[in-house]
């Protein structure tokens, strides 16, 4: 694993342009760093979704180059749905990645049961996806991201389609989770109170075609809880953040 | 329970009413026996004529079930090699559809004339019992979850193991659809193929029997092998039914039983 701090992956110049000739990205660079959060925030449709599938490799820049100084990462996605297997139950779902990488049997036992365990649904390994709740399944999607301990978590608005509730528990696991593991994790939202709860760094991104528009940094300690949520810190930040993003929204240059 | 109950029921007392209707119009007017027989004659025809209705049955049914079984593979594996090679696809479907949309009644005498009859017959039941296996997989196939794609790629999963861990089980649920109408086709196949080869013929299944019974004006026993072919189909189309309830019955929403 790279020391924190050294940069882990670079974004330089890519913009991608797609068939139908929408430009997704024009001119984005970002240096993502060990062991950071990291927040791409902006508006629906500004490409964050696209920057995130290029930097995992699914999506193919049509200008500019990504960058990995240190070689490829091991990676995790976390999609918008659970995007879970209804014919496999948990314990299935989260072994997947392991079982495509034809590893050691008994070793991805022990890993899915660790993880499992770590996200909370140790008594739901054999339920399957349409017996559990949306967090539920959003933890097990998750879990699947994390089995392979990759060193790069990416997160493509993960939290966006469940209720308010659900939504600040799982916050708070995951913060516990990426202080626990002291992995990296970009997490694209478009949510400014999630970016600042969450981030170290938040990266506001222009309206298509999508560009940095500002970097803002959250220096606050972690852990966090609950009470950040309601601190005066906290709103400040936020609304640093939400000023930043509406100036982006309204195309003014930086 | 009740509900249940009344599900089953009404359809037999429906039946029943009209079995006596039936009954009731024969006697009354002395219907003779070649133009309507009597539901009770028939009755004792099948059990009469038990030992040749059932020899027939028997060879109808096992053409029915291998063409059924050629069907499965064949659908199944067109399907499977037109989502892993595009171009079979593109050059072979034309084909598949052309086969399809012909009648079989036009194709069968000349398939009788290429071929020996029992595979004459074999190979009309399979031409109409692929195709839903083969458009339905097909579909099913292809309409695959895009984000778990997208995952199986992540994570550099060969093509075959998109195929048998994620392709295939997703396609289950239309698979079984397909299965369930291939089923039926089978049996339709091998009865219309039957009776187009029994004026040739040297047939022995029940469509023959219905045929032969025909022209010796043998309407009792007609019904009575009607009655078996239908009775056939029913079974076939609750076995399929049964089977796909049991493949699918843990996770997906068609088997499911919600609790209200």
């Amino acid at each position: 694993m790279n020391p924190p701090g050294t940069k882990i992956v670079s974004l330089r110049n890519v913009g991608k342009t797609f068939e139908s000739g929408t430009v997704a990205l024009d001119g984005l660079s970002l240096d993502v760093h060990a062991g950071e959060f990291v927040s791409l925030l902006g508006p629906s449709g500004c490409g964050k979704s696209t920057a995130l599938r290029i930097i995992a490799g699914l999506s193919v820049p049509s200008a500019g180059a990504v960058e990995w100084p240190f070689g490829d990462s091991k990676i995790g996605f976390v999609f918008q749905e659970p995007t879970l297997m209804p014919w496999a139950d948990v314990a299935a779902n989260v072994r997947l990645p392991l079982k495509l990488a034809h590893g050691d049997e008994a070793q991805a036992q022990i890993a899915v049961r660790q993880v499992i365990a770590r996200v909370g649904l140790a008594e739901f390994a054999q339920s399957y996806p349409r017996e559990l709740s949306g967090g539920m399944k959003m933890r097990t999607s998750i879990a699947r991201a994390l089995v392979t301990e990759p060193q790069l978590l990416l997160m493509d608005e993960p939290f966006a389609a469940l209720d308010e509730i659900t939504r600040f528990k799982l916050n708070n696991d995951l913060l516990r989770l990426w202080q626990d593991l002291r992995r990296t994790v970009i997490f694209v939202t478009h949510s400014v109170f999630e970016s600042v709860y969450l981030s170290q760094r938040i990266v506001v991104m222009t309206p298509r075609p999508g560009r940095v528009f500002a970097e803002i940094a959250i220096p606050a300690p972690c852990p966090r809880d609950e009470r950040f949520r309601t601190s005066a810190e906290y709103a400040g930040y936020c609304r640093q953040v939400a000023e930043a993003l509406s100036k982006a929204m309204a195309g003014g240059g930086t | 329970m009740n509900e249940r109950w009344r599900r089953v029921a009404s359809p037999l007392l429906t039946l029943a009413v009209l079995l006596l209707i039936w009954e009731a119009i024969v006697r009354f007017y002395t219907v003779p026996s070649y133009v309507l027989p009597a539901p009770s004659l028939v009755l004792t025809t099948l059990v009469a004529d038990a030992g040749l209705l059932w020899s027939s049955l028997l060879v109808t049914l096992s053409i029915t079930f291998e063409a059924f079984v050629l069907a499965a593979l064949g659908g199944v594996g067109l399907a499977v090699a037109f989502s892993l090679w595009r171009p079979i696809e593109r050059s072979l479907y034309p084909f598949a559809v052309i086969l399809q949309v012909t009648p079989i009644v036009a194709i069968a005498p000349l398939l009788l004339i290429y071929l020996p009859q029992p595979l004459a017959v074999l190979a009309c039941a399979w031409i109409v019992a692929f195709f839903p296996v083969l458009a339905n997989t097909t579909l099913g196939l292809s309409s695959v979850d895009h984000n778990l794609l997208a995952l199986f790629d992540l994570y550099k999963a060969s093509r075959w193991q998109v195929l048998w861990n994620l392709k295939l089980p997703s396609a289950l649920p239309q698979m079984l659809a397909g299965l369930r109408i291939a089923g039926g086709l089978s049996l339709i196949g091998a009865v219309v193929a039957e009776i187009a080869a029994g004026s040739a013929g040297a047939g022995s299944g029940l469509a023959y029997r219905i045929a032969e019974s025909g022209y010796r004006l043998n309407i009792p026993r007609m019904f009575a092998a009607l009655l078996l072919l239908s009775a056939a189909g029913v079974a076939i189309f609750f076995a399929l039914s049964a089977l796909s309830h049991l493949a699918l019955r843990r996770w997906h929403e068609s088997a499911v039983r919600r609790e209200r």
